[in-house]
């Protein structure tokens, strides 16, 4: 857990957000190459790697979902790659929506900005569950709590990559 | 240095500020009153004289009238790039590309030919100088400004003529950064500052936090291509077609009076800025060319080229998570930020009025000082955390991008990537890094290759090859690769795709040398002589000190005798005497210097 460390914390789900730049303005203040311009080549050198690893490790965990991505994997858990079964009647049809749409059907354009803000706010949901599951696991310590933020993350790479998708669409076929 | 041991406190050789412009360049330095530019503003264009020696600055300029094929203006606009990627470039601006510029790009002028680095390196040299001459010290170290959208090998090749010009370049600065910095706004208030930057040849957008004088930028973007001079060649071209139907004479193929014709455009659209029609007014081989241009005319006329602006700041908004309701202050830094249109496009964006208290061509050059005040650790109350302005990737199967560190990161910014042989026996793993927002290798700006060479042949995906990407606070890319095998550092081989490799960059620094051996002598006595203005002027305040009355007699008559000795070598023209004199006198106050050095830390 490097980047808990580096912002000198030890590893929870749930941060501060305020806390968190805080400890990231004050370290930088303390470590930043710009402290060491005169200073020898090994200061130097240290310098520049606390700092690199400082703004890795923000820039990762000020993020929940990066963050748990972050979490998971160093408690030697990946996210699956394939879609969550629940959704793959909904997805199938988005597709065909999207297929017609690149095909030059505008009537496909209604449904898809629709599809659109459904999924937006599940989206929206997964990321209010995920707090609350980053709360329980943070007291707990419950495996099955992690496994349940696994499965959400999941399920919110998937549907951000269809959101991401669906309004590359939407906005190409505007300027067209 | 003798300095260091006797004026202890002010002692260390100055860092300077460089706004190394498209058009213009400055230098300015930090002082206990906050940052002061040194000299006038240099412009940045360098020529060789028929005699061949080579000048730069305004005498260069003029020079851009008499001799166009001699001389060179807005080389900014070719640092780092490749021949490929300049065709643009070369239909609007009198490039005289030399031969063999395929793997690095040169230029002739005159006889001579040199590297776009080489000529910056003479604006560099000439600012050295001046601000030199102002400080009576010599000046070794730098920061120096480059556009926040600069790419890896643009600032590179600013870099390497820093280094040219015999300047350790402590640090790259975005110039929105800097700007900044100059204004200060840390003083007033927290909040969440725009700075919009347009220059000469160059575009930037910068959106920072201020927090209790930490510079946090938060996103940017811009265009490296865009600038005063795209309306310059713009008024240019419809002069000349101007001039065609009225006199029925072509006169773009002489070069000679497209310049003239160039700086009378550019006059017109100055005043433009203040008043609301001017002219167009050239004189040349007996007959004159009048033309009015309205305001209302040139507003429409770059409404295109400001149009562009637009979307980069859109996205730089979007990009730093902030809405414009949420941006306290915009800042107008750049030449080009005078011209009504502009102002009024970033007003009705931002919803809010500029600041433009500070001088747009003086700013960013005063924002350099001041980060140069941080480094020498003058300035200890401020900080800049900066971000990288493109995603950096490596090519992967068919031609496709793997992201490794994306855009508007906070710099230092590193990211590892293990890497394996997919052959048996195989010794190379060649490592492609781009630089780039689109998902092809194709679309995108290809930094370097790295050669991971004499891997001990084994079976394939046995290999453990990590390779550790680290950006800079300049902006710049550091690769290093360890074998996680035996746990040692992997040699490789980078070749650059664009610009100059180490050894190259070494080279023109000697050659730079052993071709004006002349101009090093005359470098090397003025050099002894502001080192001899510095340690009398030392010695002169350090005789005040309580510190000179507890020396012996005969400690203070060698002082005396030292300082009669290097007075009279100084107007010598032979550098070594001036030096040895000048180290007499630095071994006679010795003693001074330690005194000195005990009472500041008993009083201390």
């Amino acid at each position: 857990m490097e980047f808990y460390q580096s912002l000198g914390l030890s590893p929870a789900l749930s941060l501060d957000p305020e806390d968190l730049k805080r400890r990231f303005y004050e370290r930088s203040r303390q470590w930043h190459p710009d402290r060491f311009s005169r200073a020898g080549a090994e200061e130097q050198q240290r310098a520049l790697d606390m700092t690199s690893a400082l703004n890795d490790a923000f820039r990762t965990l000020r993020d929940p979902v990066a963050r748990a991505e972050y979490f998971l994997k160093q408690n030697g858990m990946e996210l699956a790659k394939d879609a969550p079964p629940e959704l793959l009647e909904e997805v199938f049809e988005l597709n065909m929506a999207l297929e017609e749409l690149r095909g030059g059907d505008d009537s496909a354009r209604a449904p898809l900005a629709e599809a659109q803000e459904r999924f937006s706010g599940m989206r929206a949901e997964i990321d209010r569950a995920l707090a609350d599951l980053f709360v329980r696991y943070d007291a707990t310590r419950d495996a099955t709590a992690l496994e349940e933020i696994r499965r959400a993350l999941n399920r919110r790479r998937y549907i951000s990559n269809l959101v991401k998708e669906v309004e590359k669409e939407l906005n190409v076929h505007v300027a067209d | 240095m003798s300095t260091l041991q006797i004026d202890f406190g002010s002692s260390k050789s100055r860092i300077v500020g460089i706004d190394l412009g498209t058009t213009n360049s400055l230098v300015a330095v930090m002082e206990l009153t906050g940052p002061r530019i040194l000299s006038g503003i240099v412009p940045s264009v360098v020529s060789v004289a028929p005699d061949g020696e080579v000048v730069a600055g305004s005498q260069a300029r003029d020079m851009l009238l008499t001799h166009p094929e001699r001389t060179v203006y807005s080389v900014k606009r070719l640092m780092g790039r490749g021949l490929a990627d300049i065709q643009e470039e070369l239909k609007l601006f009198p490039f005289h590309i030399a031969p063999s510029s395929e793997s690095v790009l040169k230029l002739q002028l005159g006889e001579k030919v040199f590297t776009p680095p080489e000529i910056s390196a003479h604006v560099l040299r000439k600012l050295k100088r001046d601000a030199e001459a102002v400080l009576c010290e010599p000046v070794t170290q730098a920061v120096i400004t480059v556009p926040a959208y600069f790419n890896d090998a643009q600032r590179q090749a600013t870099k390497d003529a820093g280094r040219i010009a015999g300047l350790e370049v402590l640090r790259l600065v975005n110039e929105p950064t800097a700007a900044a910095l100059a204004y200060g706004l840390d003083k007033r208030k927290d909040g969440i500052v725009a700075v919009y930057d347009l220059g000469g040849g160059t575009f930037d957008i910068s959106i920072l936090r201020l927090h209790e004088g930490i510079f946090e930028v938060l996103a940017t973007s811009g265009d490296t291509h865009l600038g005063g001079d795209d309306i310059d060649n713009l008024l240019l071209h419809i002069a000349l077609e101007d001039i065609q139907s009225e006199w029925g004479e072509d006169l773009s193929g002489d070069p000679g009076a497209v310049q003239l014709l160039r700086r009378r455009v550019i006059e017109a659209k100055e005043k433009l800025s203040f008043v609301p029609k001017a002219i167009i007014d050239m004189e040349y081989g007996g007959r004159r060319y009048q033309r009015e241009i309205t305001l209302e005319v040139f507003d429409k006329l770059i409404q295109p080229i400001v149009d562009r602006t637009l979307g980069p700041c859109r996205r730089c908004i979007a990009d730093a998570g902030v809405t414009v309701e949420q941006l306290d202050e915009v800042v107008l830094v750049g030449g080009s930020t005078r011209i009504p249109l502009v102002r009024s496009a970033v007003e009705k964006l931002f919803r809010a009025r500029p600041h433009t208290e500070l001088n747009p061509d003086e700013v960013v050059a005063l924002g350099a000082a001041v980060q140069a005040g941080i480094l020498a650790g003058d300035v200890a109350d401020k900080l800049l955390l900066d971000v990288t302005p493109l995603s950096l990737g490596i090519e992967t199967m068919g031609g496709l991008v793997s992201k490794l560190i994306h855009r508007n990161s906070t710099i230092p910014a590193s990211a590892t990537e293990l890497f394996t042989t997919g052959v048996d026996g195989q010794c190379n793993v060649l490592i492609h890094v781009v630089q780039g927002e689109r998902e092809l290798v194709k679309d995108c700006r290809s930094l370097a290759r790295f050669d991971l060479k004499d891997i001990d042949p084994m079976p394939a995906g046995m290999a453990r090859i990590e390779v550790r990407f680290l950006i800079d606070a300049n902006g710049i890319l550091n690769v290093t690769a360890r074998d996680l095998r035996t746990a040692k550092e992997h040699s490789m081989d980078v070749k650059p795709s664009y610009g100059l490799t180490d050894d190259q960059v070494e080279a023109m620094i000697l050659e730079s040398f052993s071709k004006a051996e002349e101009d090093l002598r005359e470098r090397q006595v003025r050099e002894a002589r502001i080192e001899a203005d510095a340690i009398m002027a030392a010695t002169d305040k350090a005789r005040r000190s309580d510190a000179y009355f507890e020396l012996t007699d005969a400690e203070r008559a060698a002082i005396s005798r030292a300082v009669n000795e290097l007075l009279v070598v100084y107007h010598h023209d032979n550098y070594l005497l001036i030096r040895s004199k000048l180290d007499q006198l630095d071994q006679a106050t010795l003693p001074l210097a330690e005194s000195i050095l005990r009472g500041t830390r008993i009083d201390a």
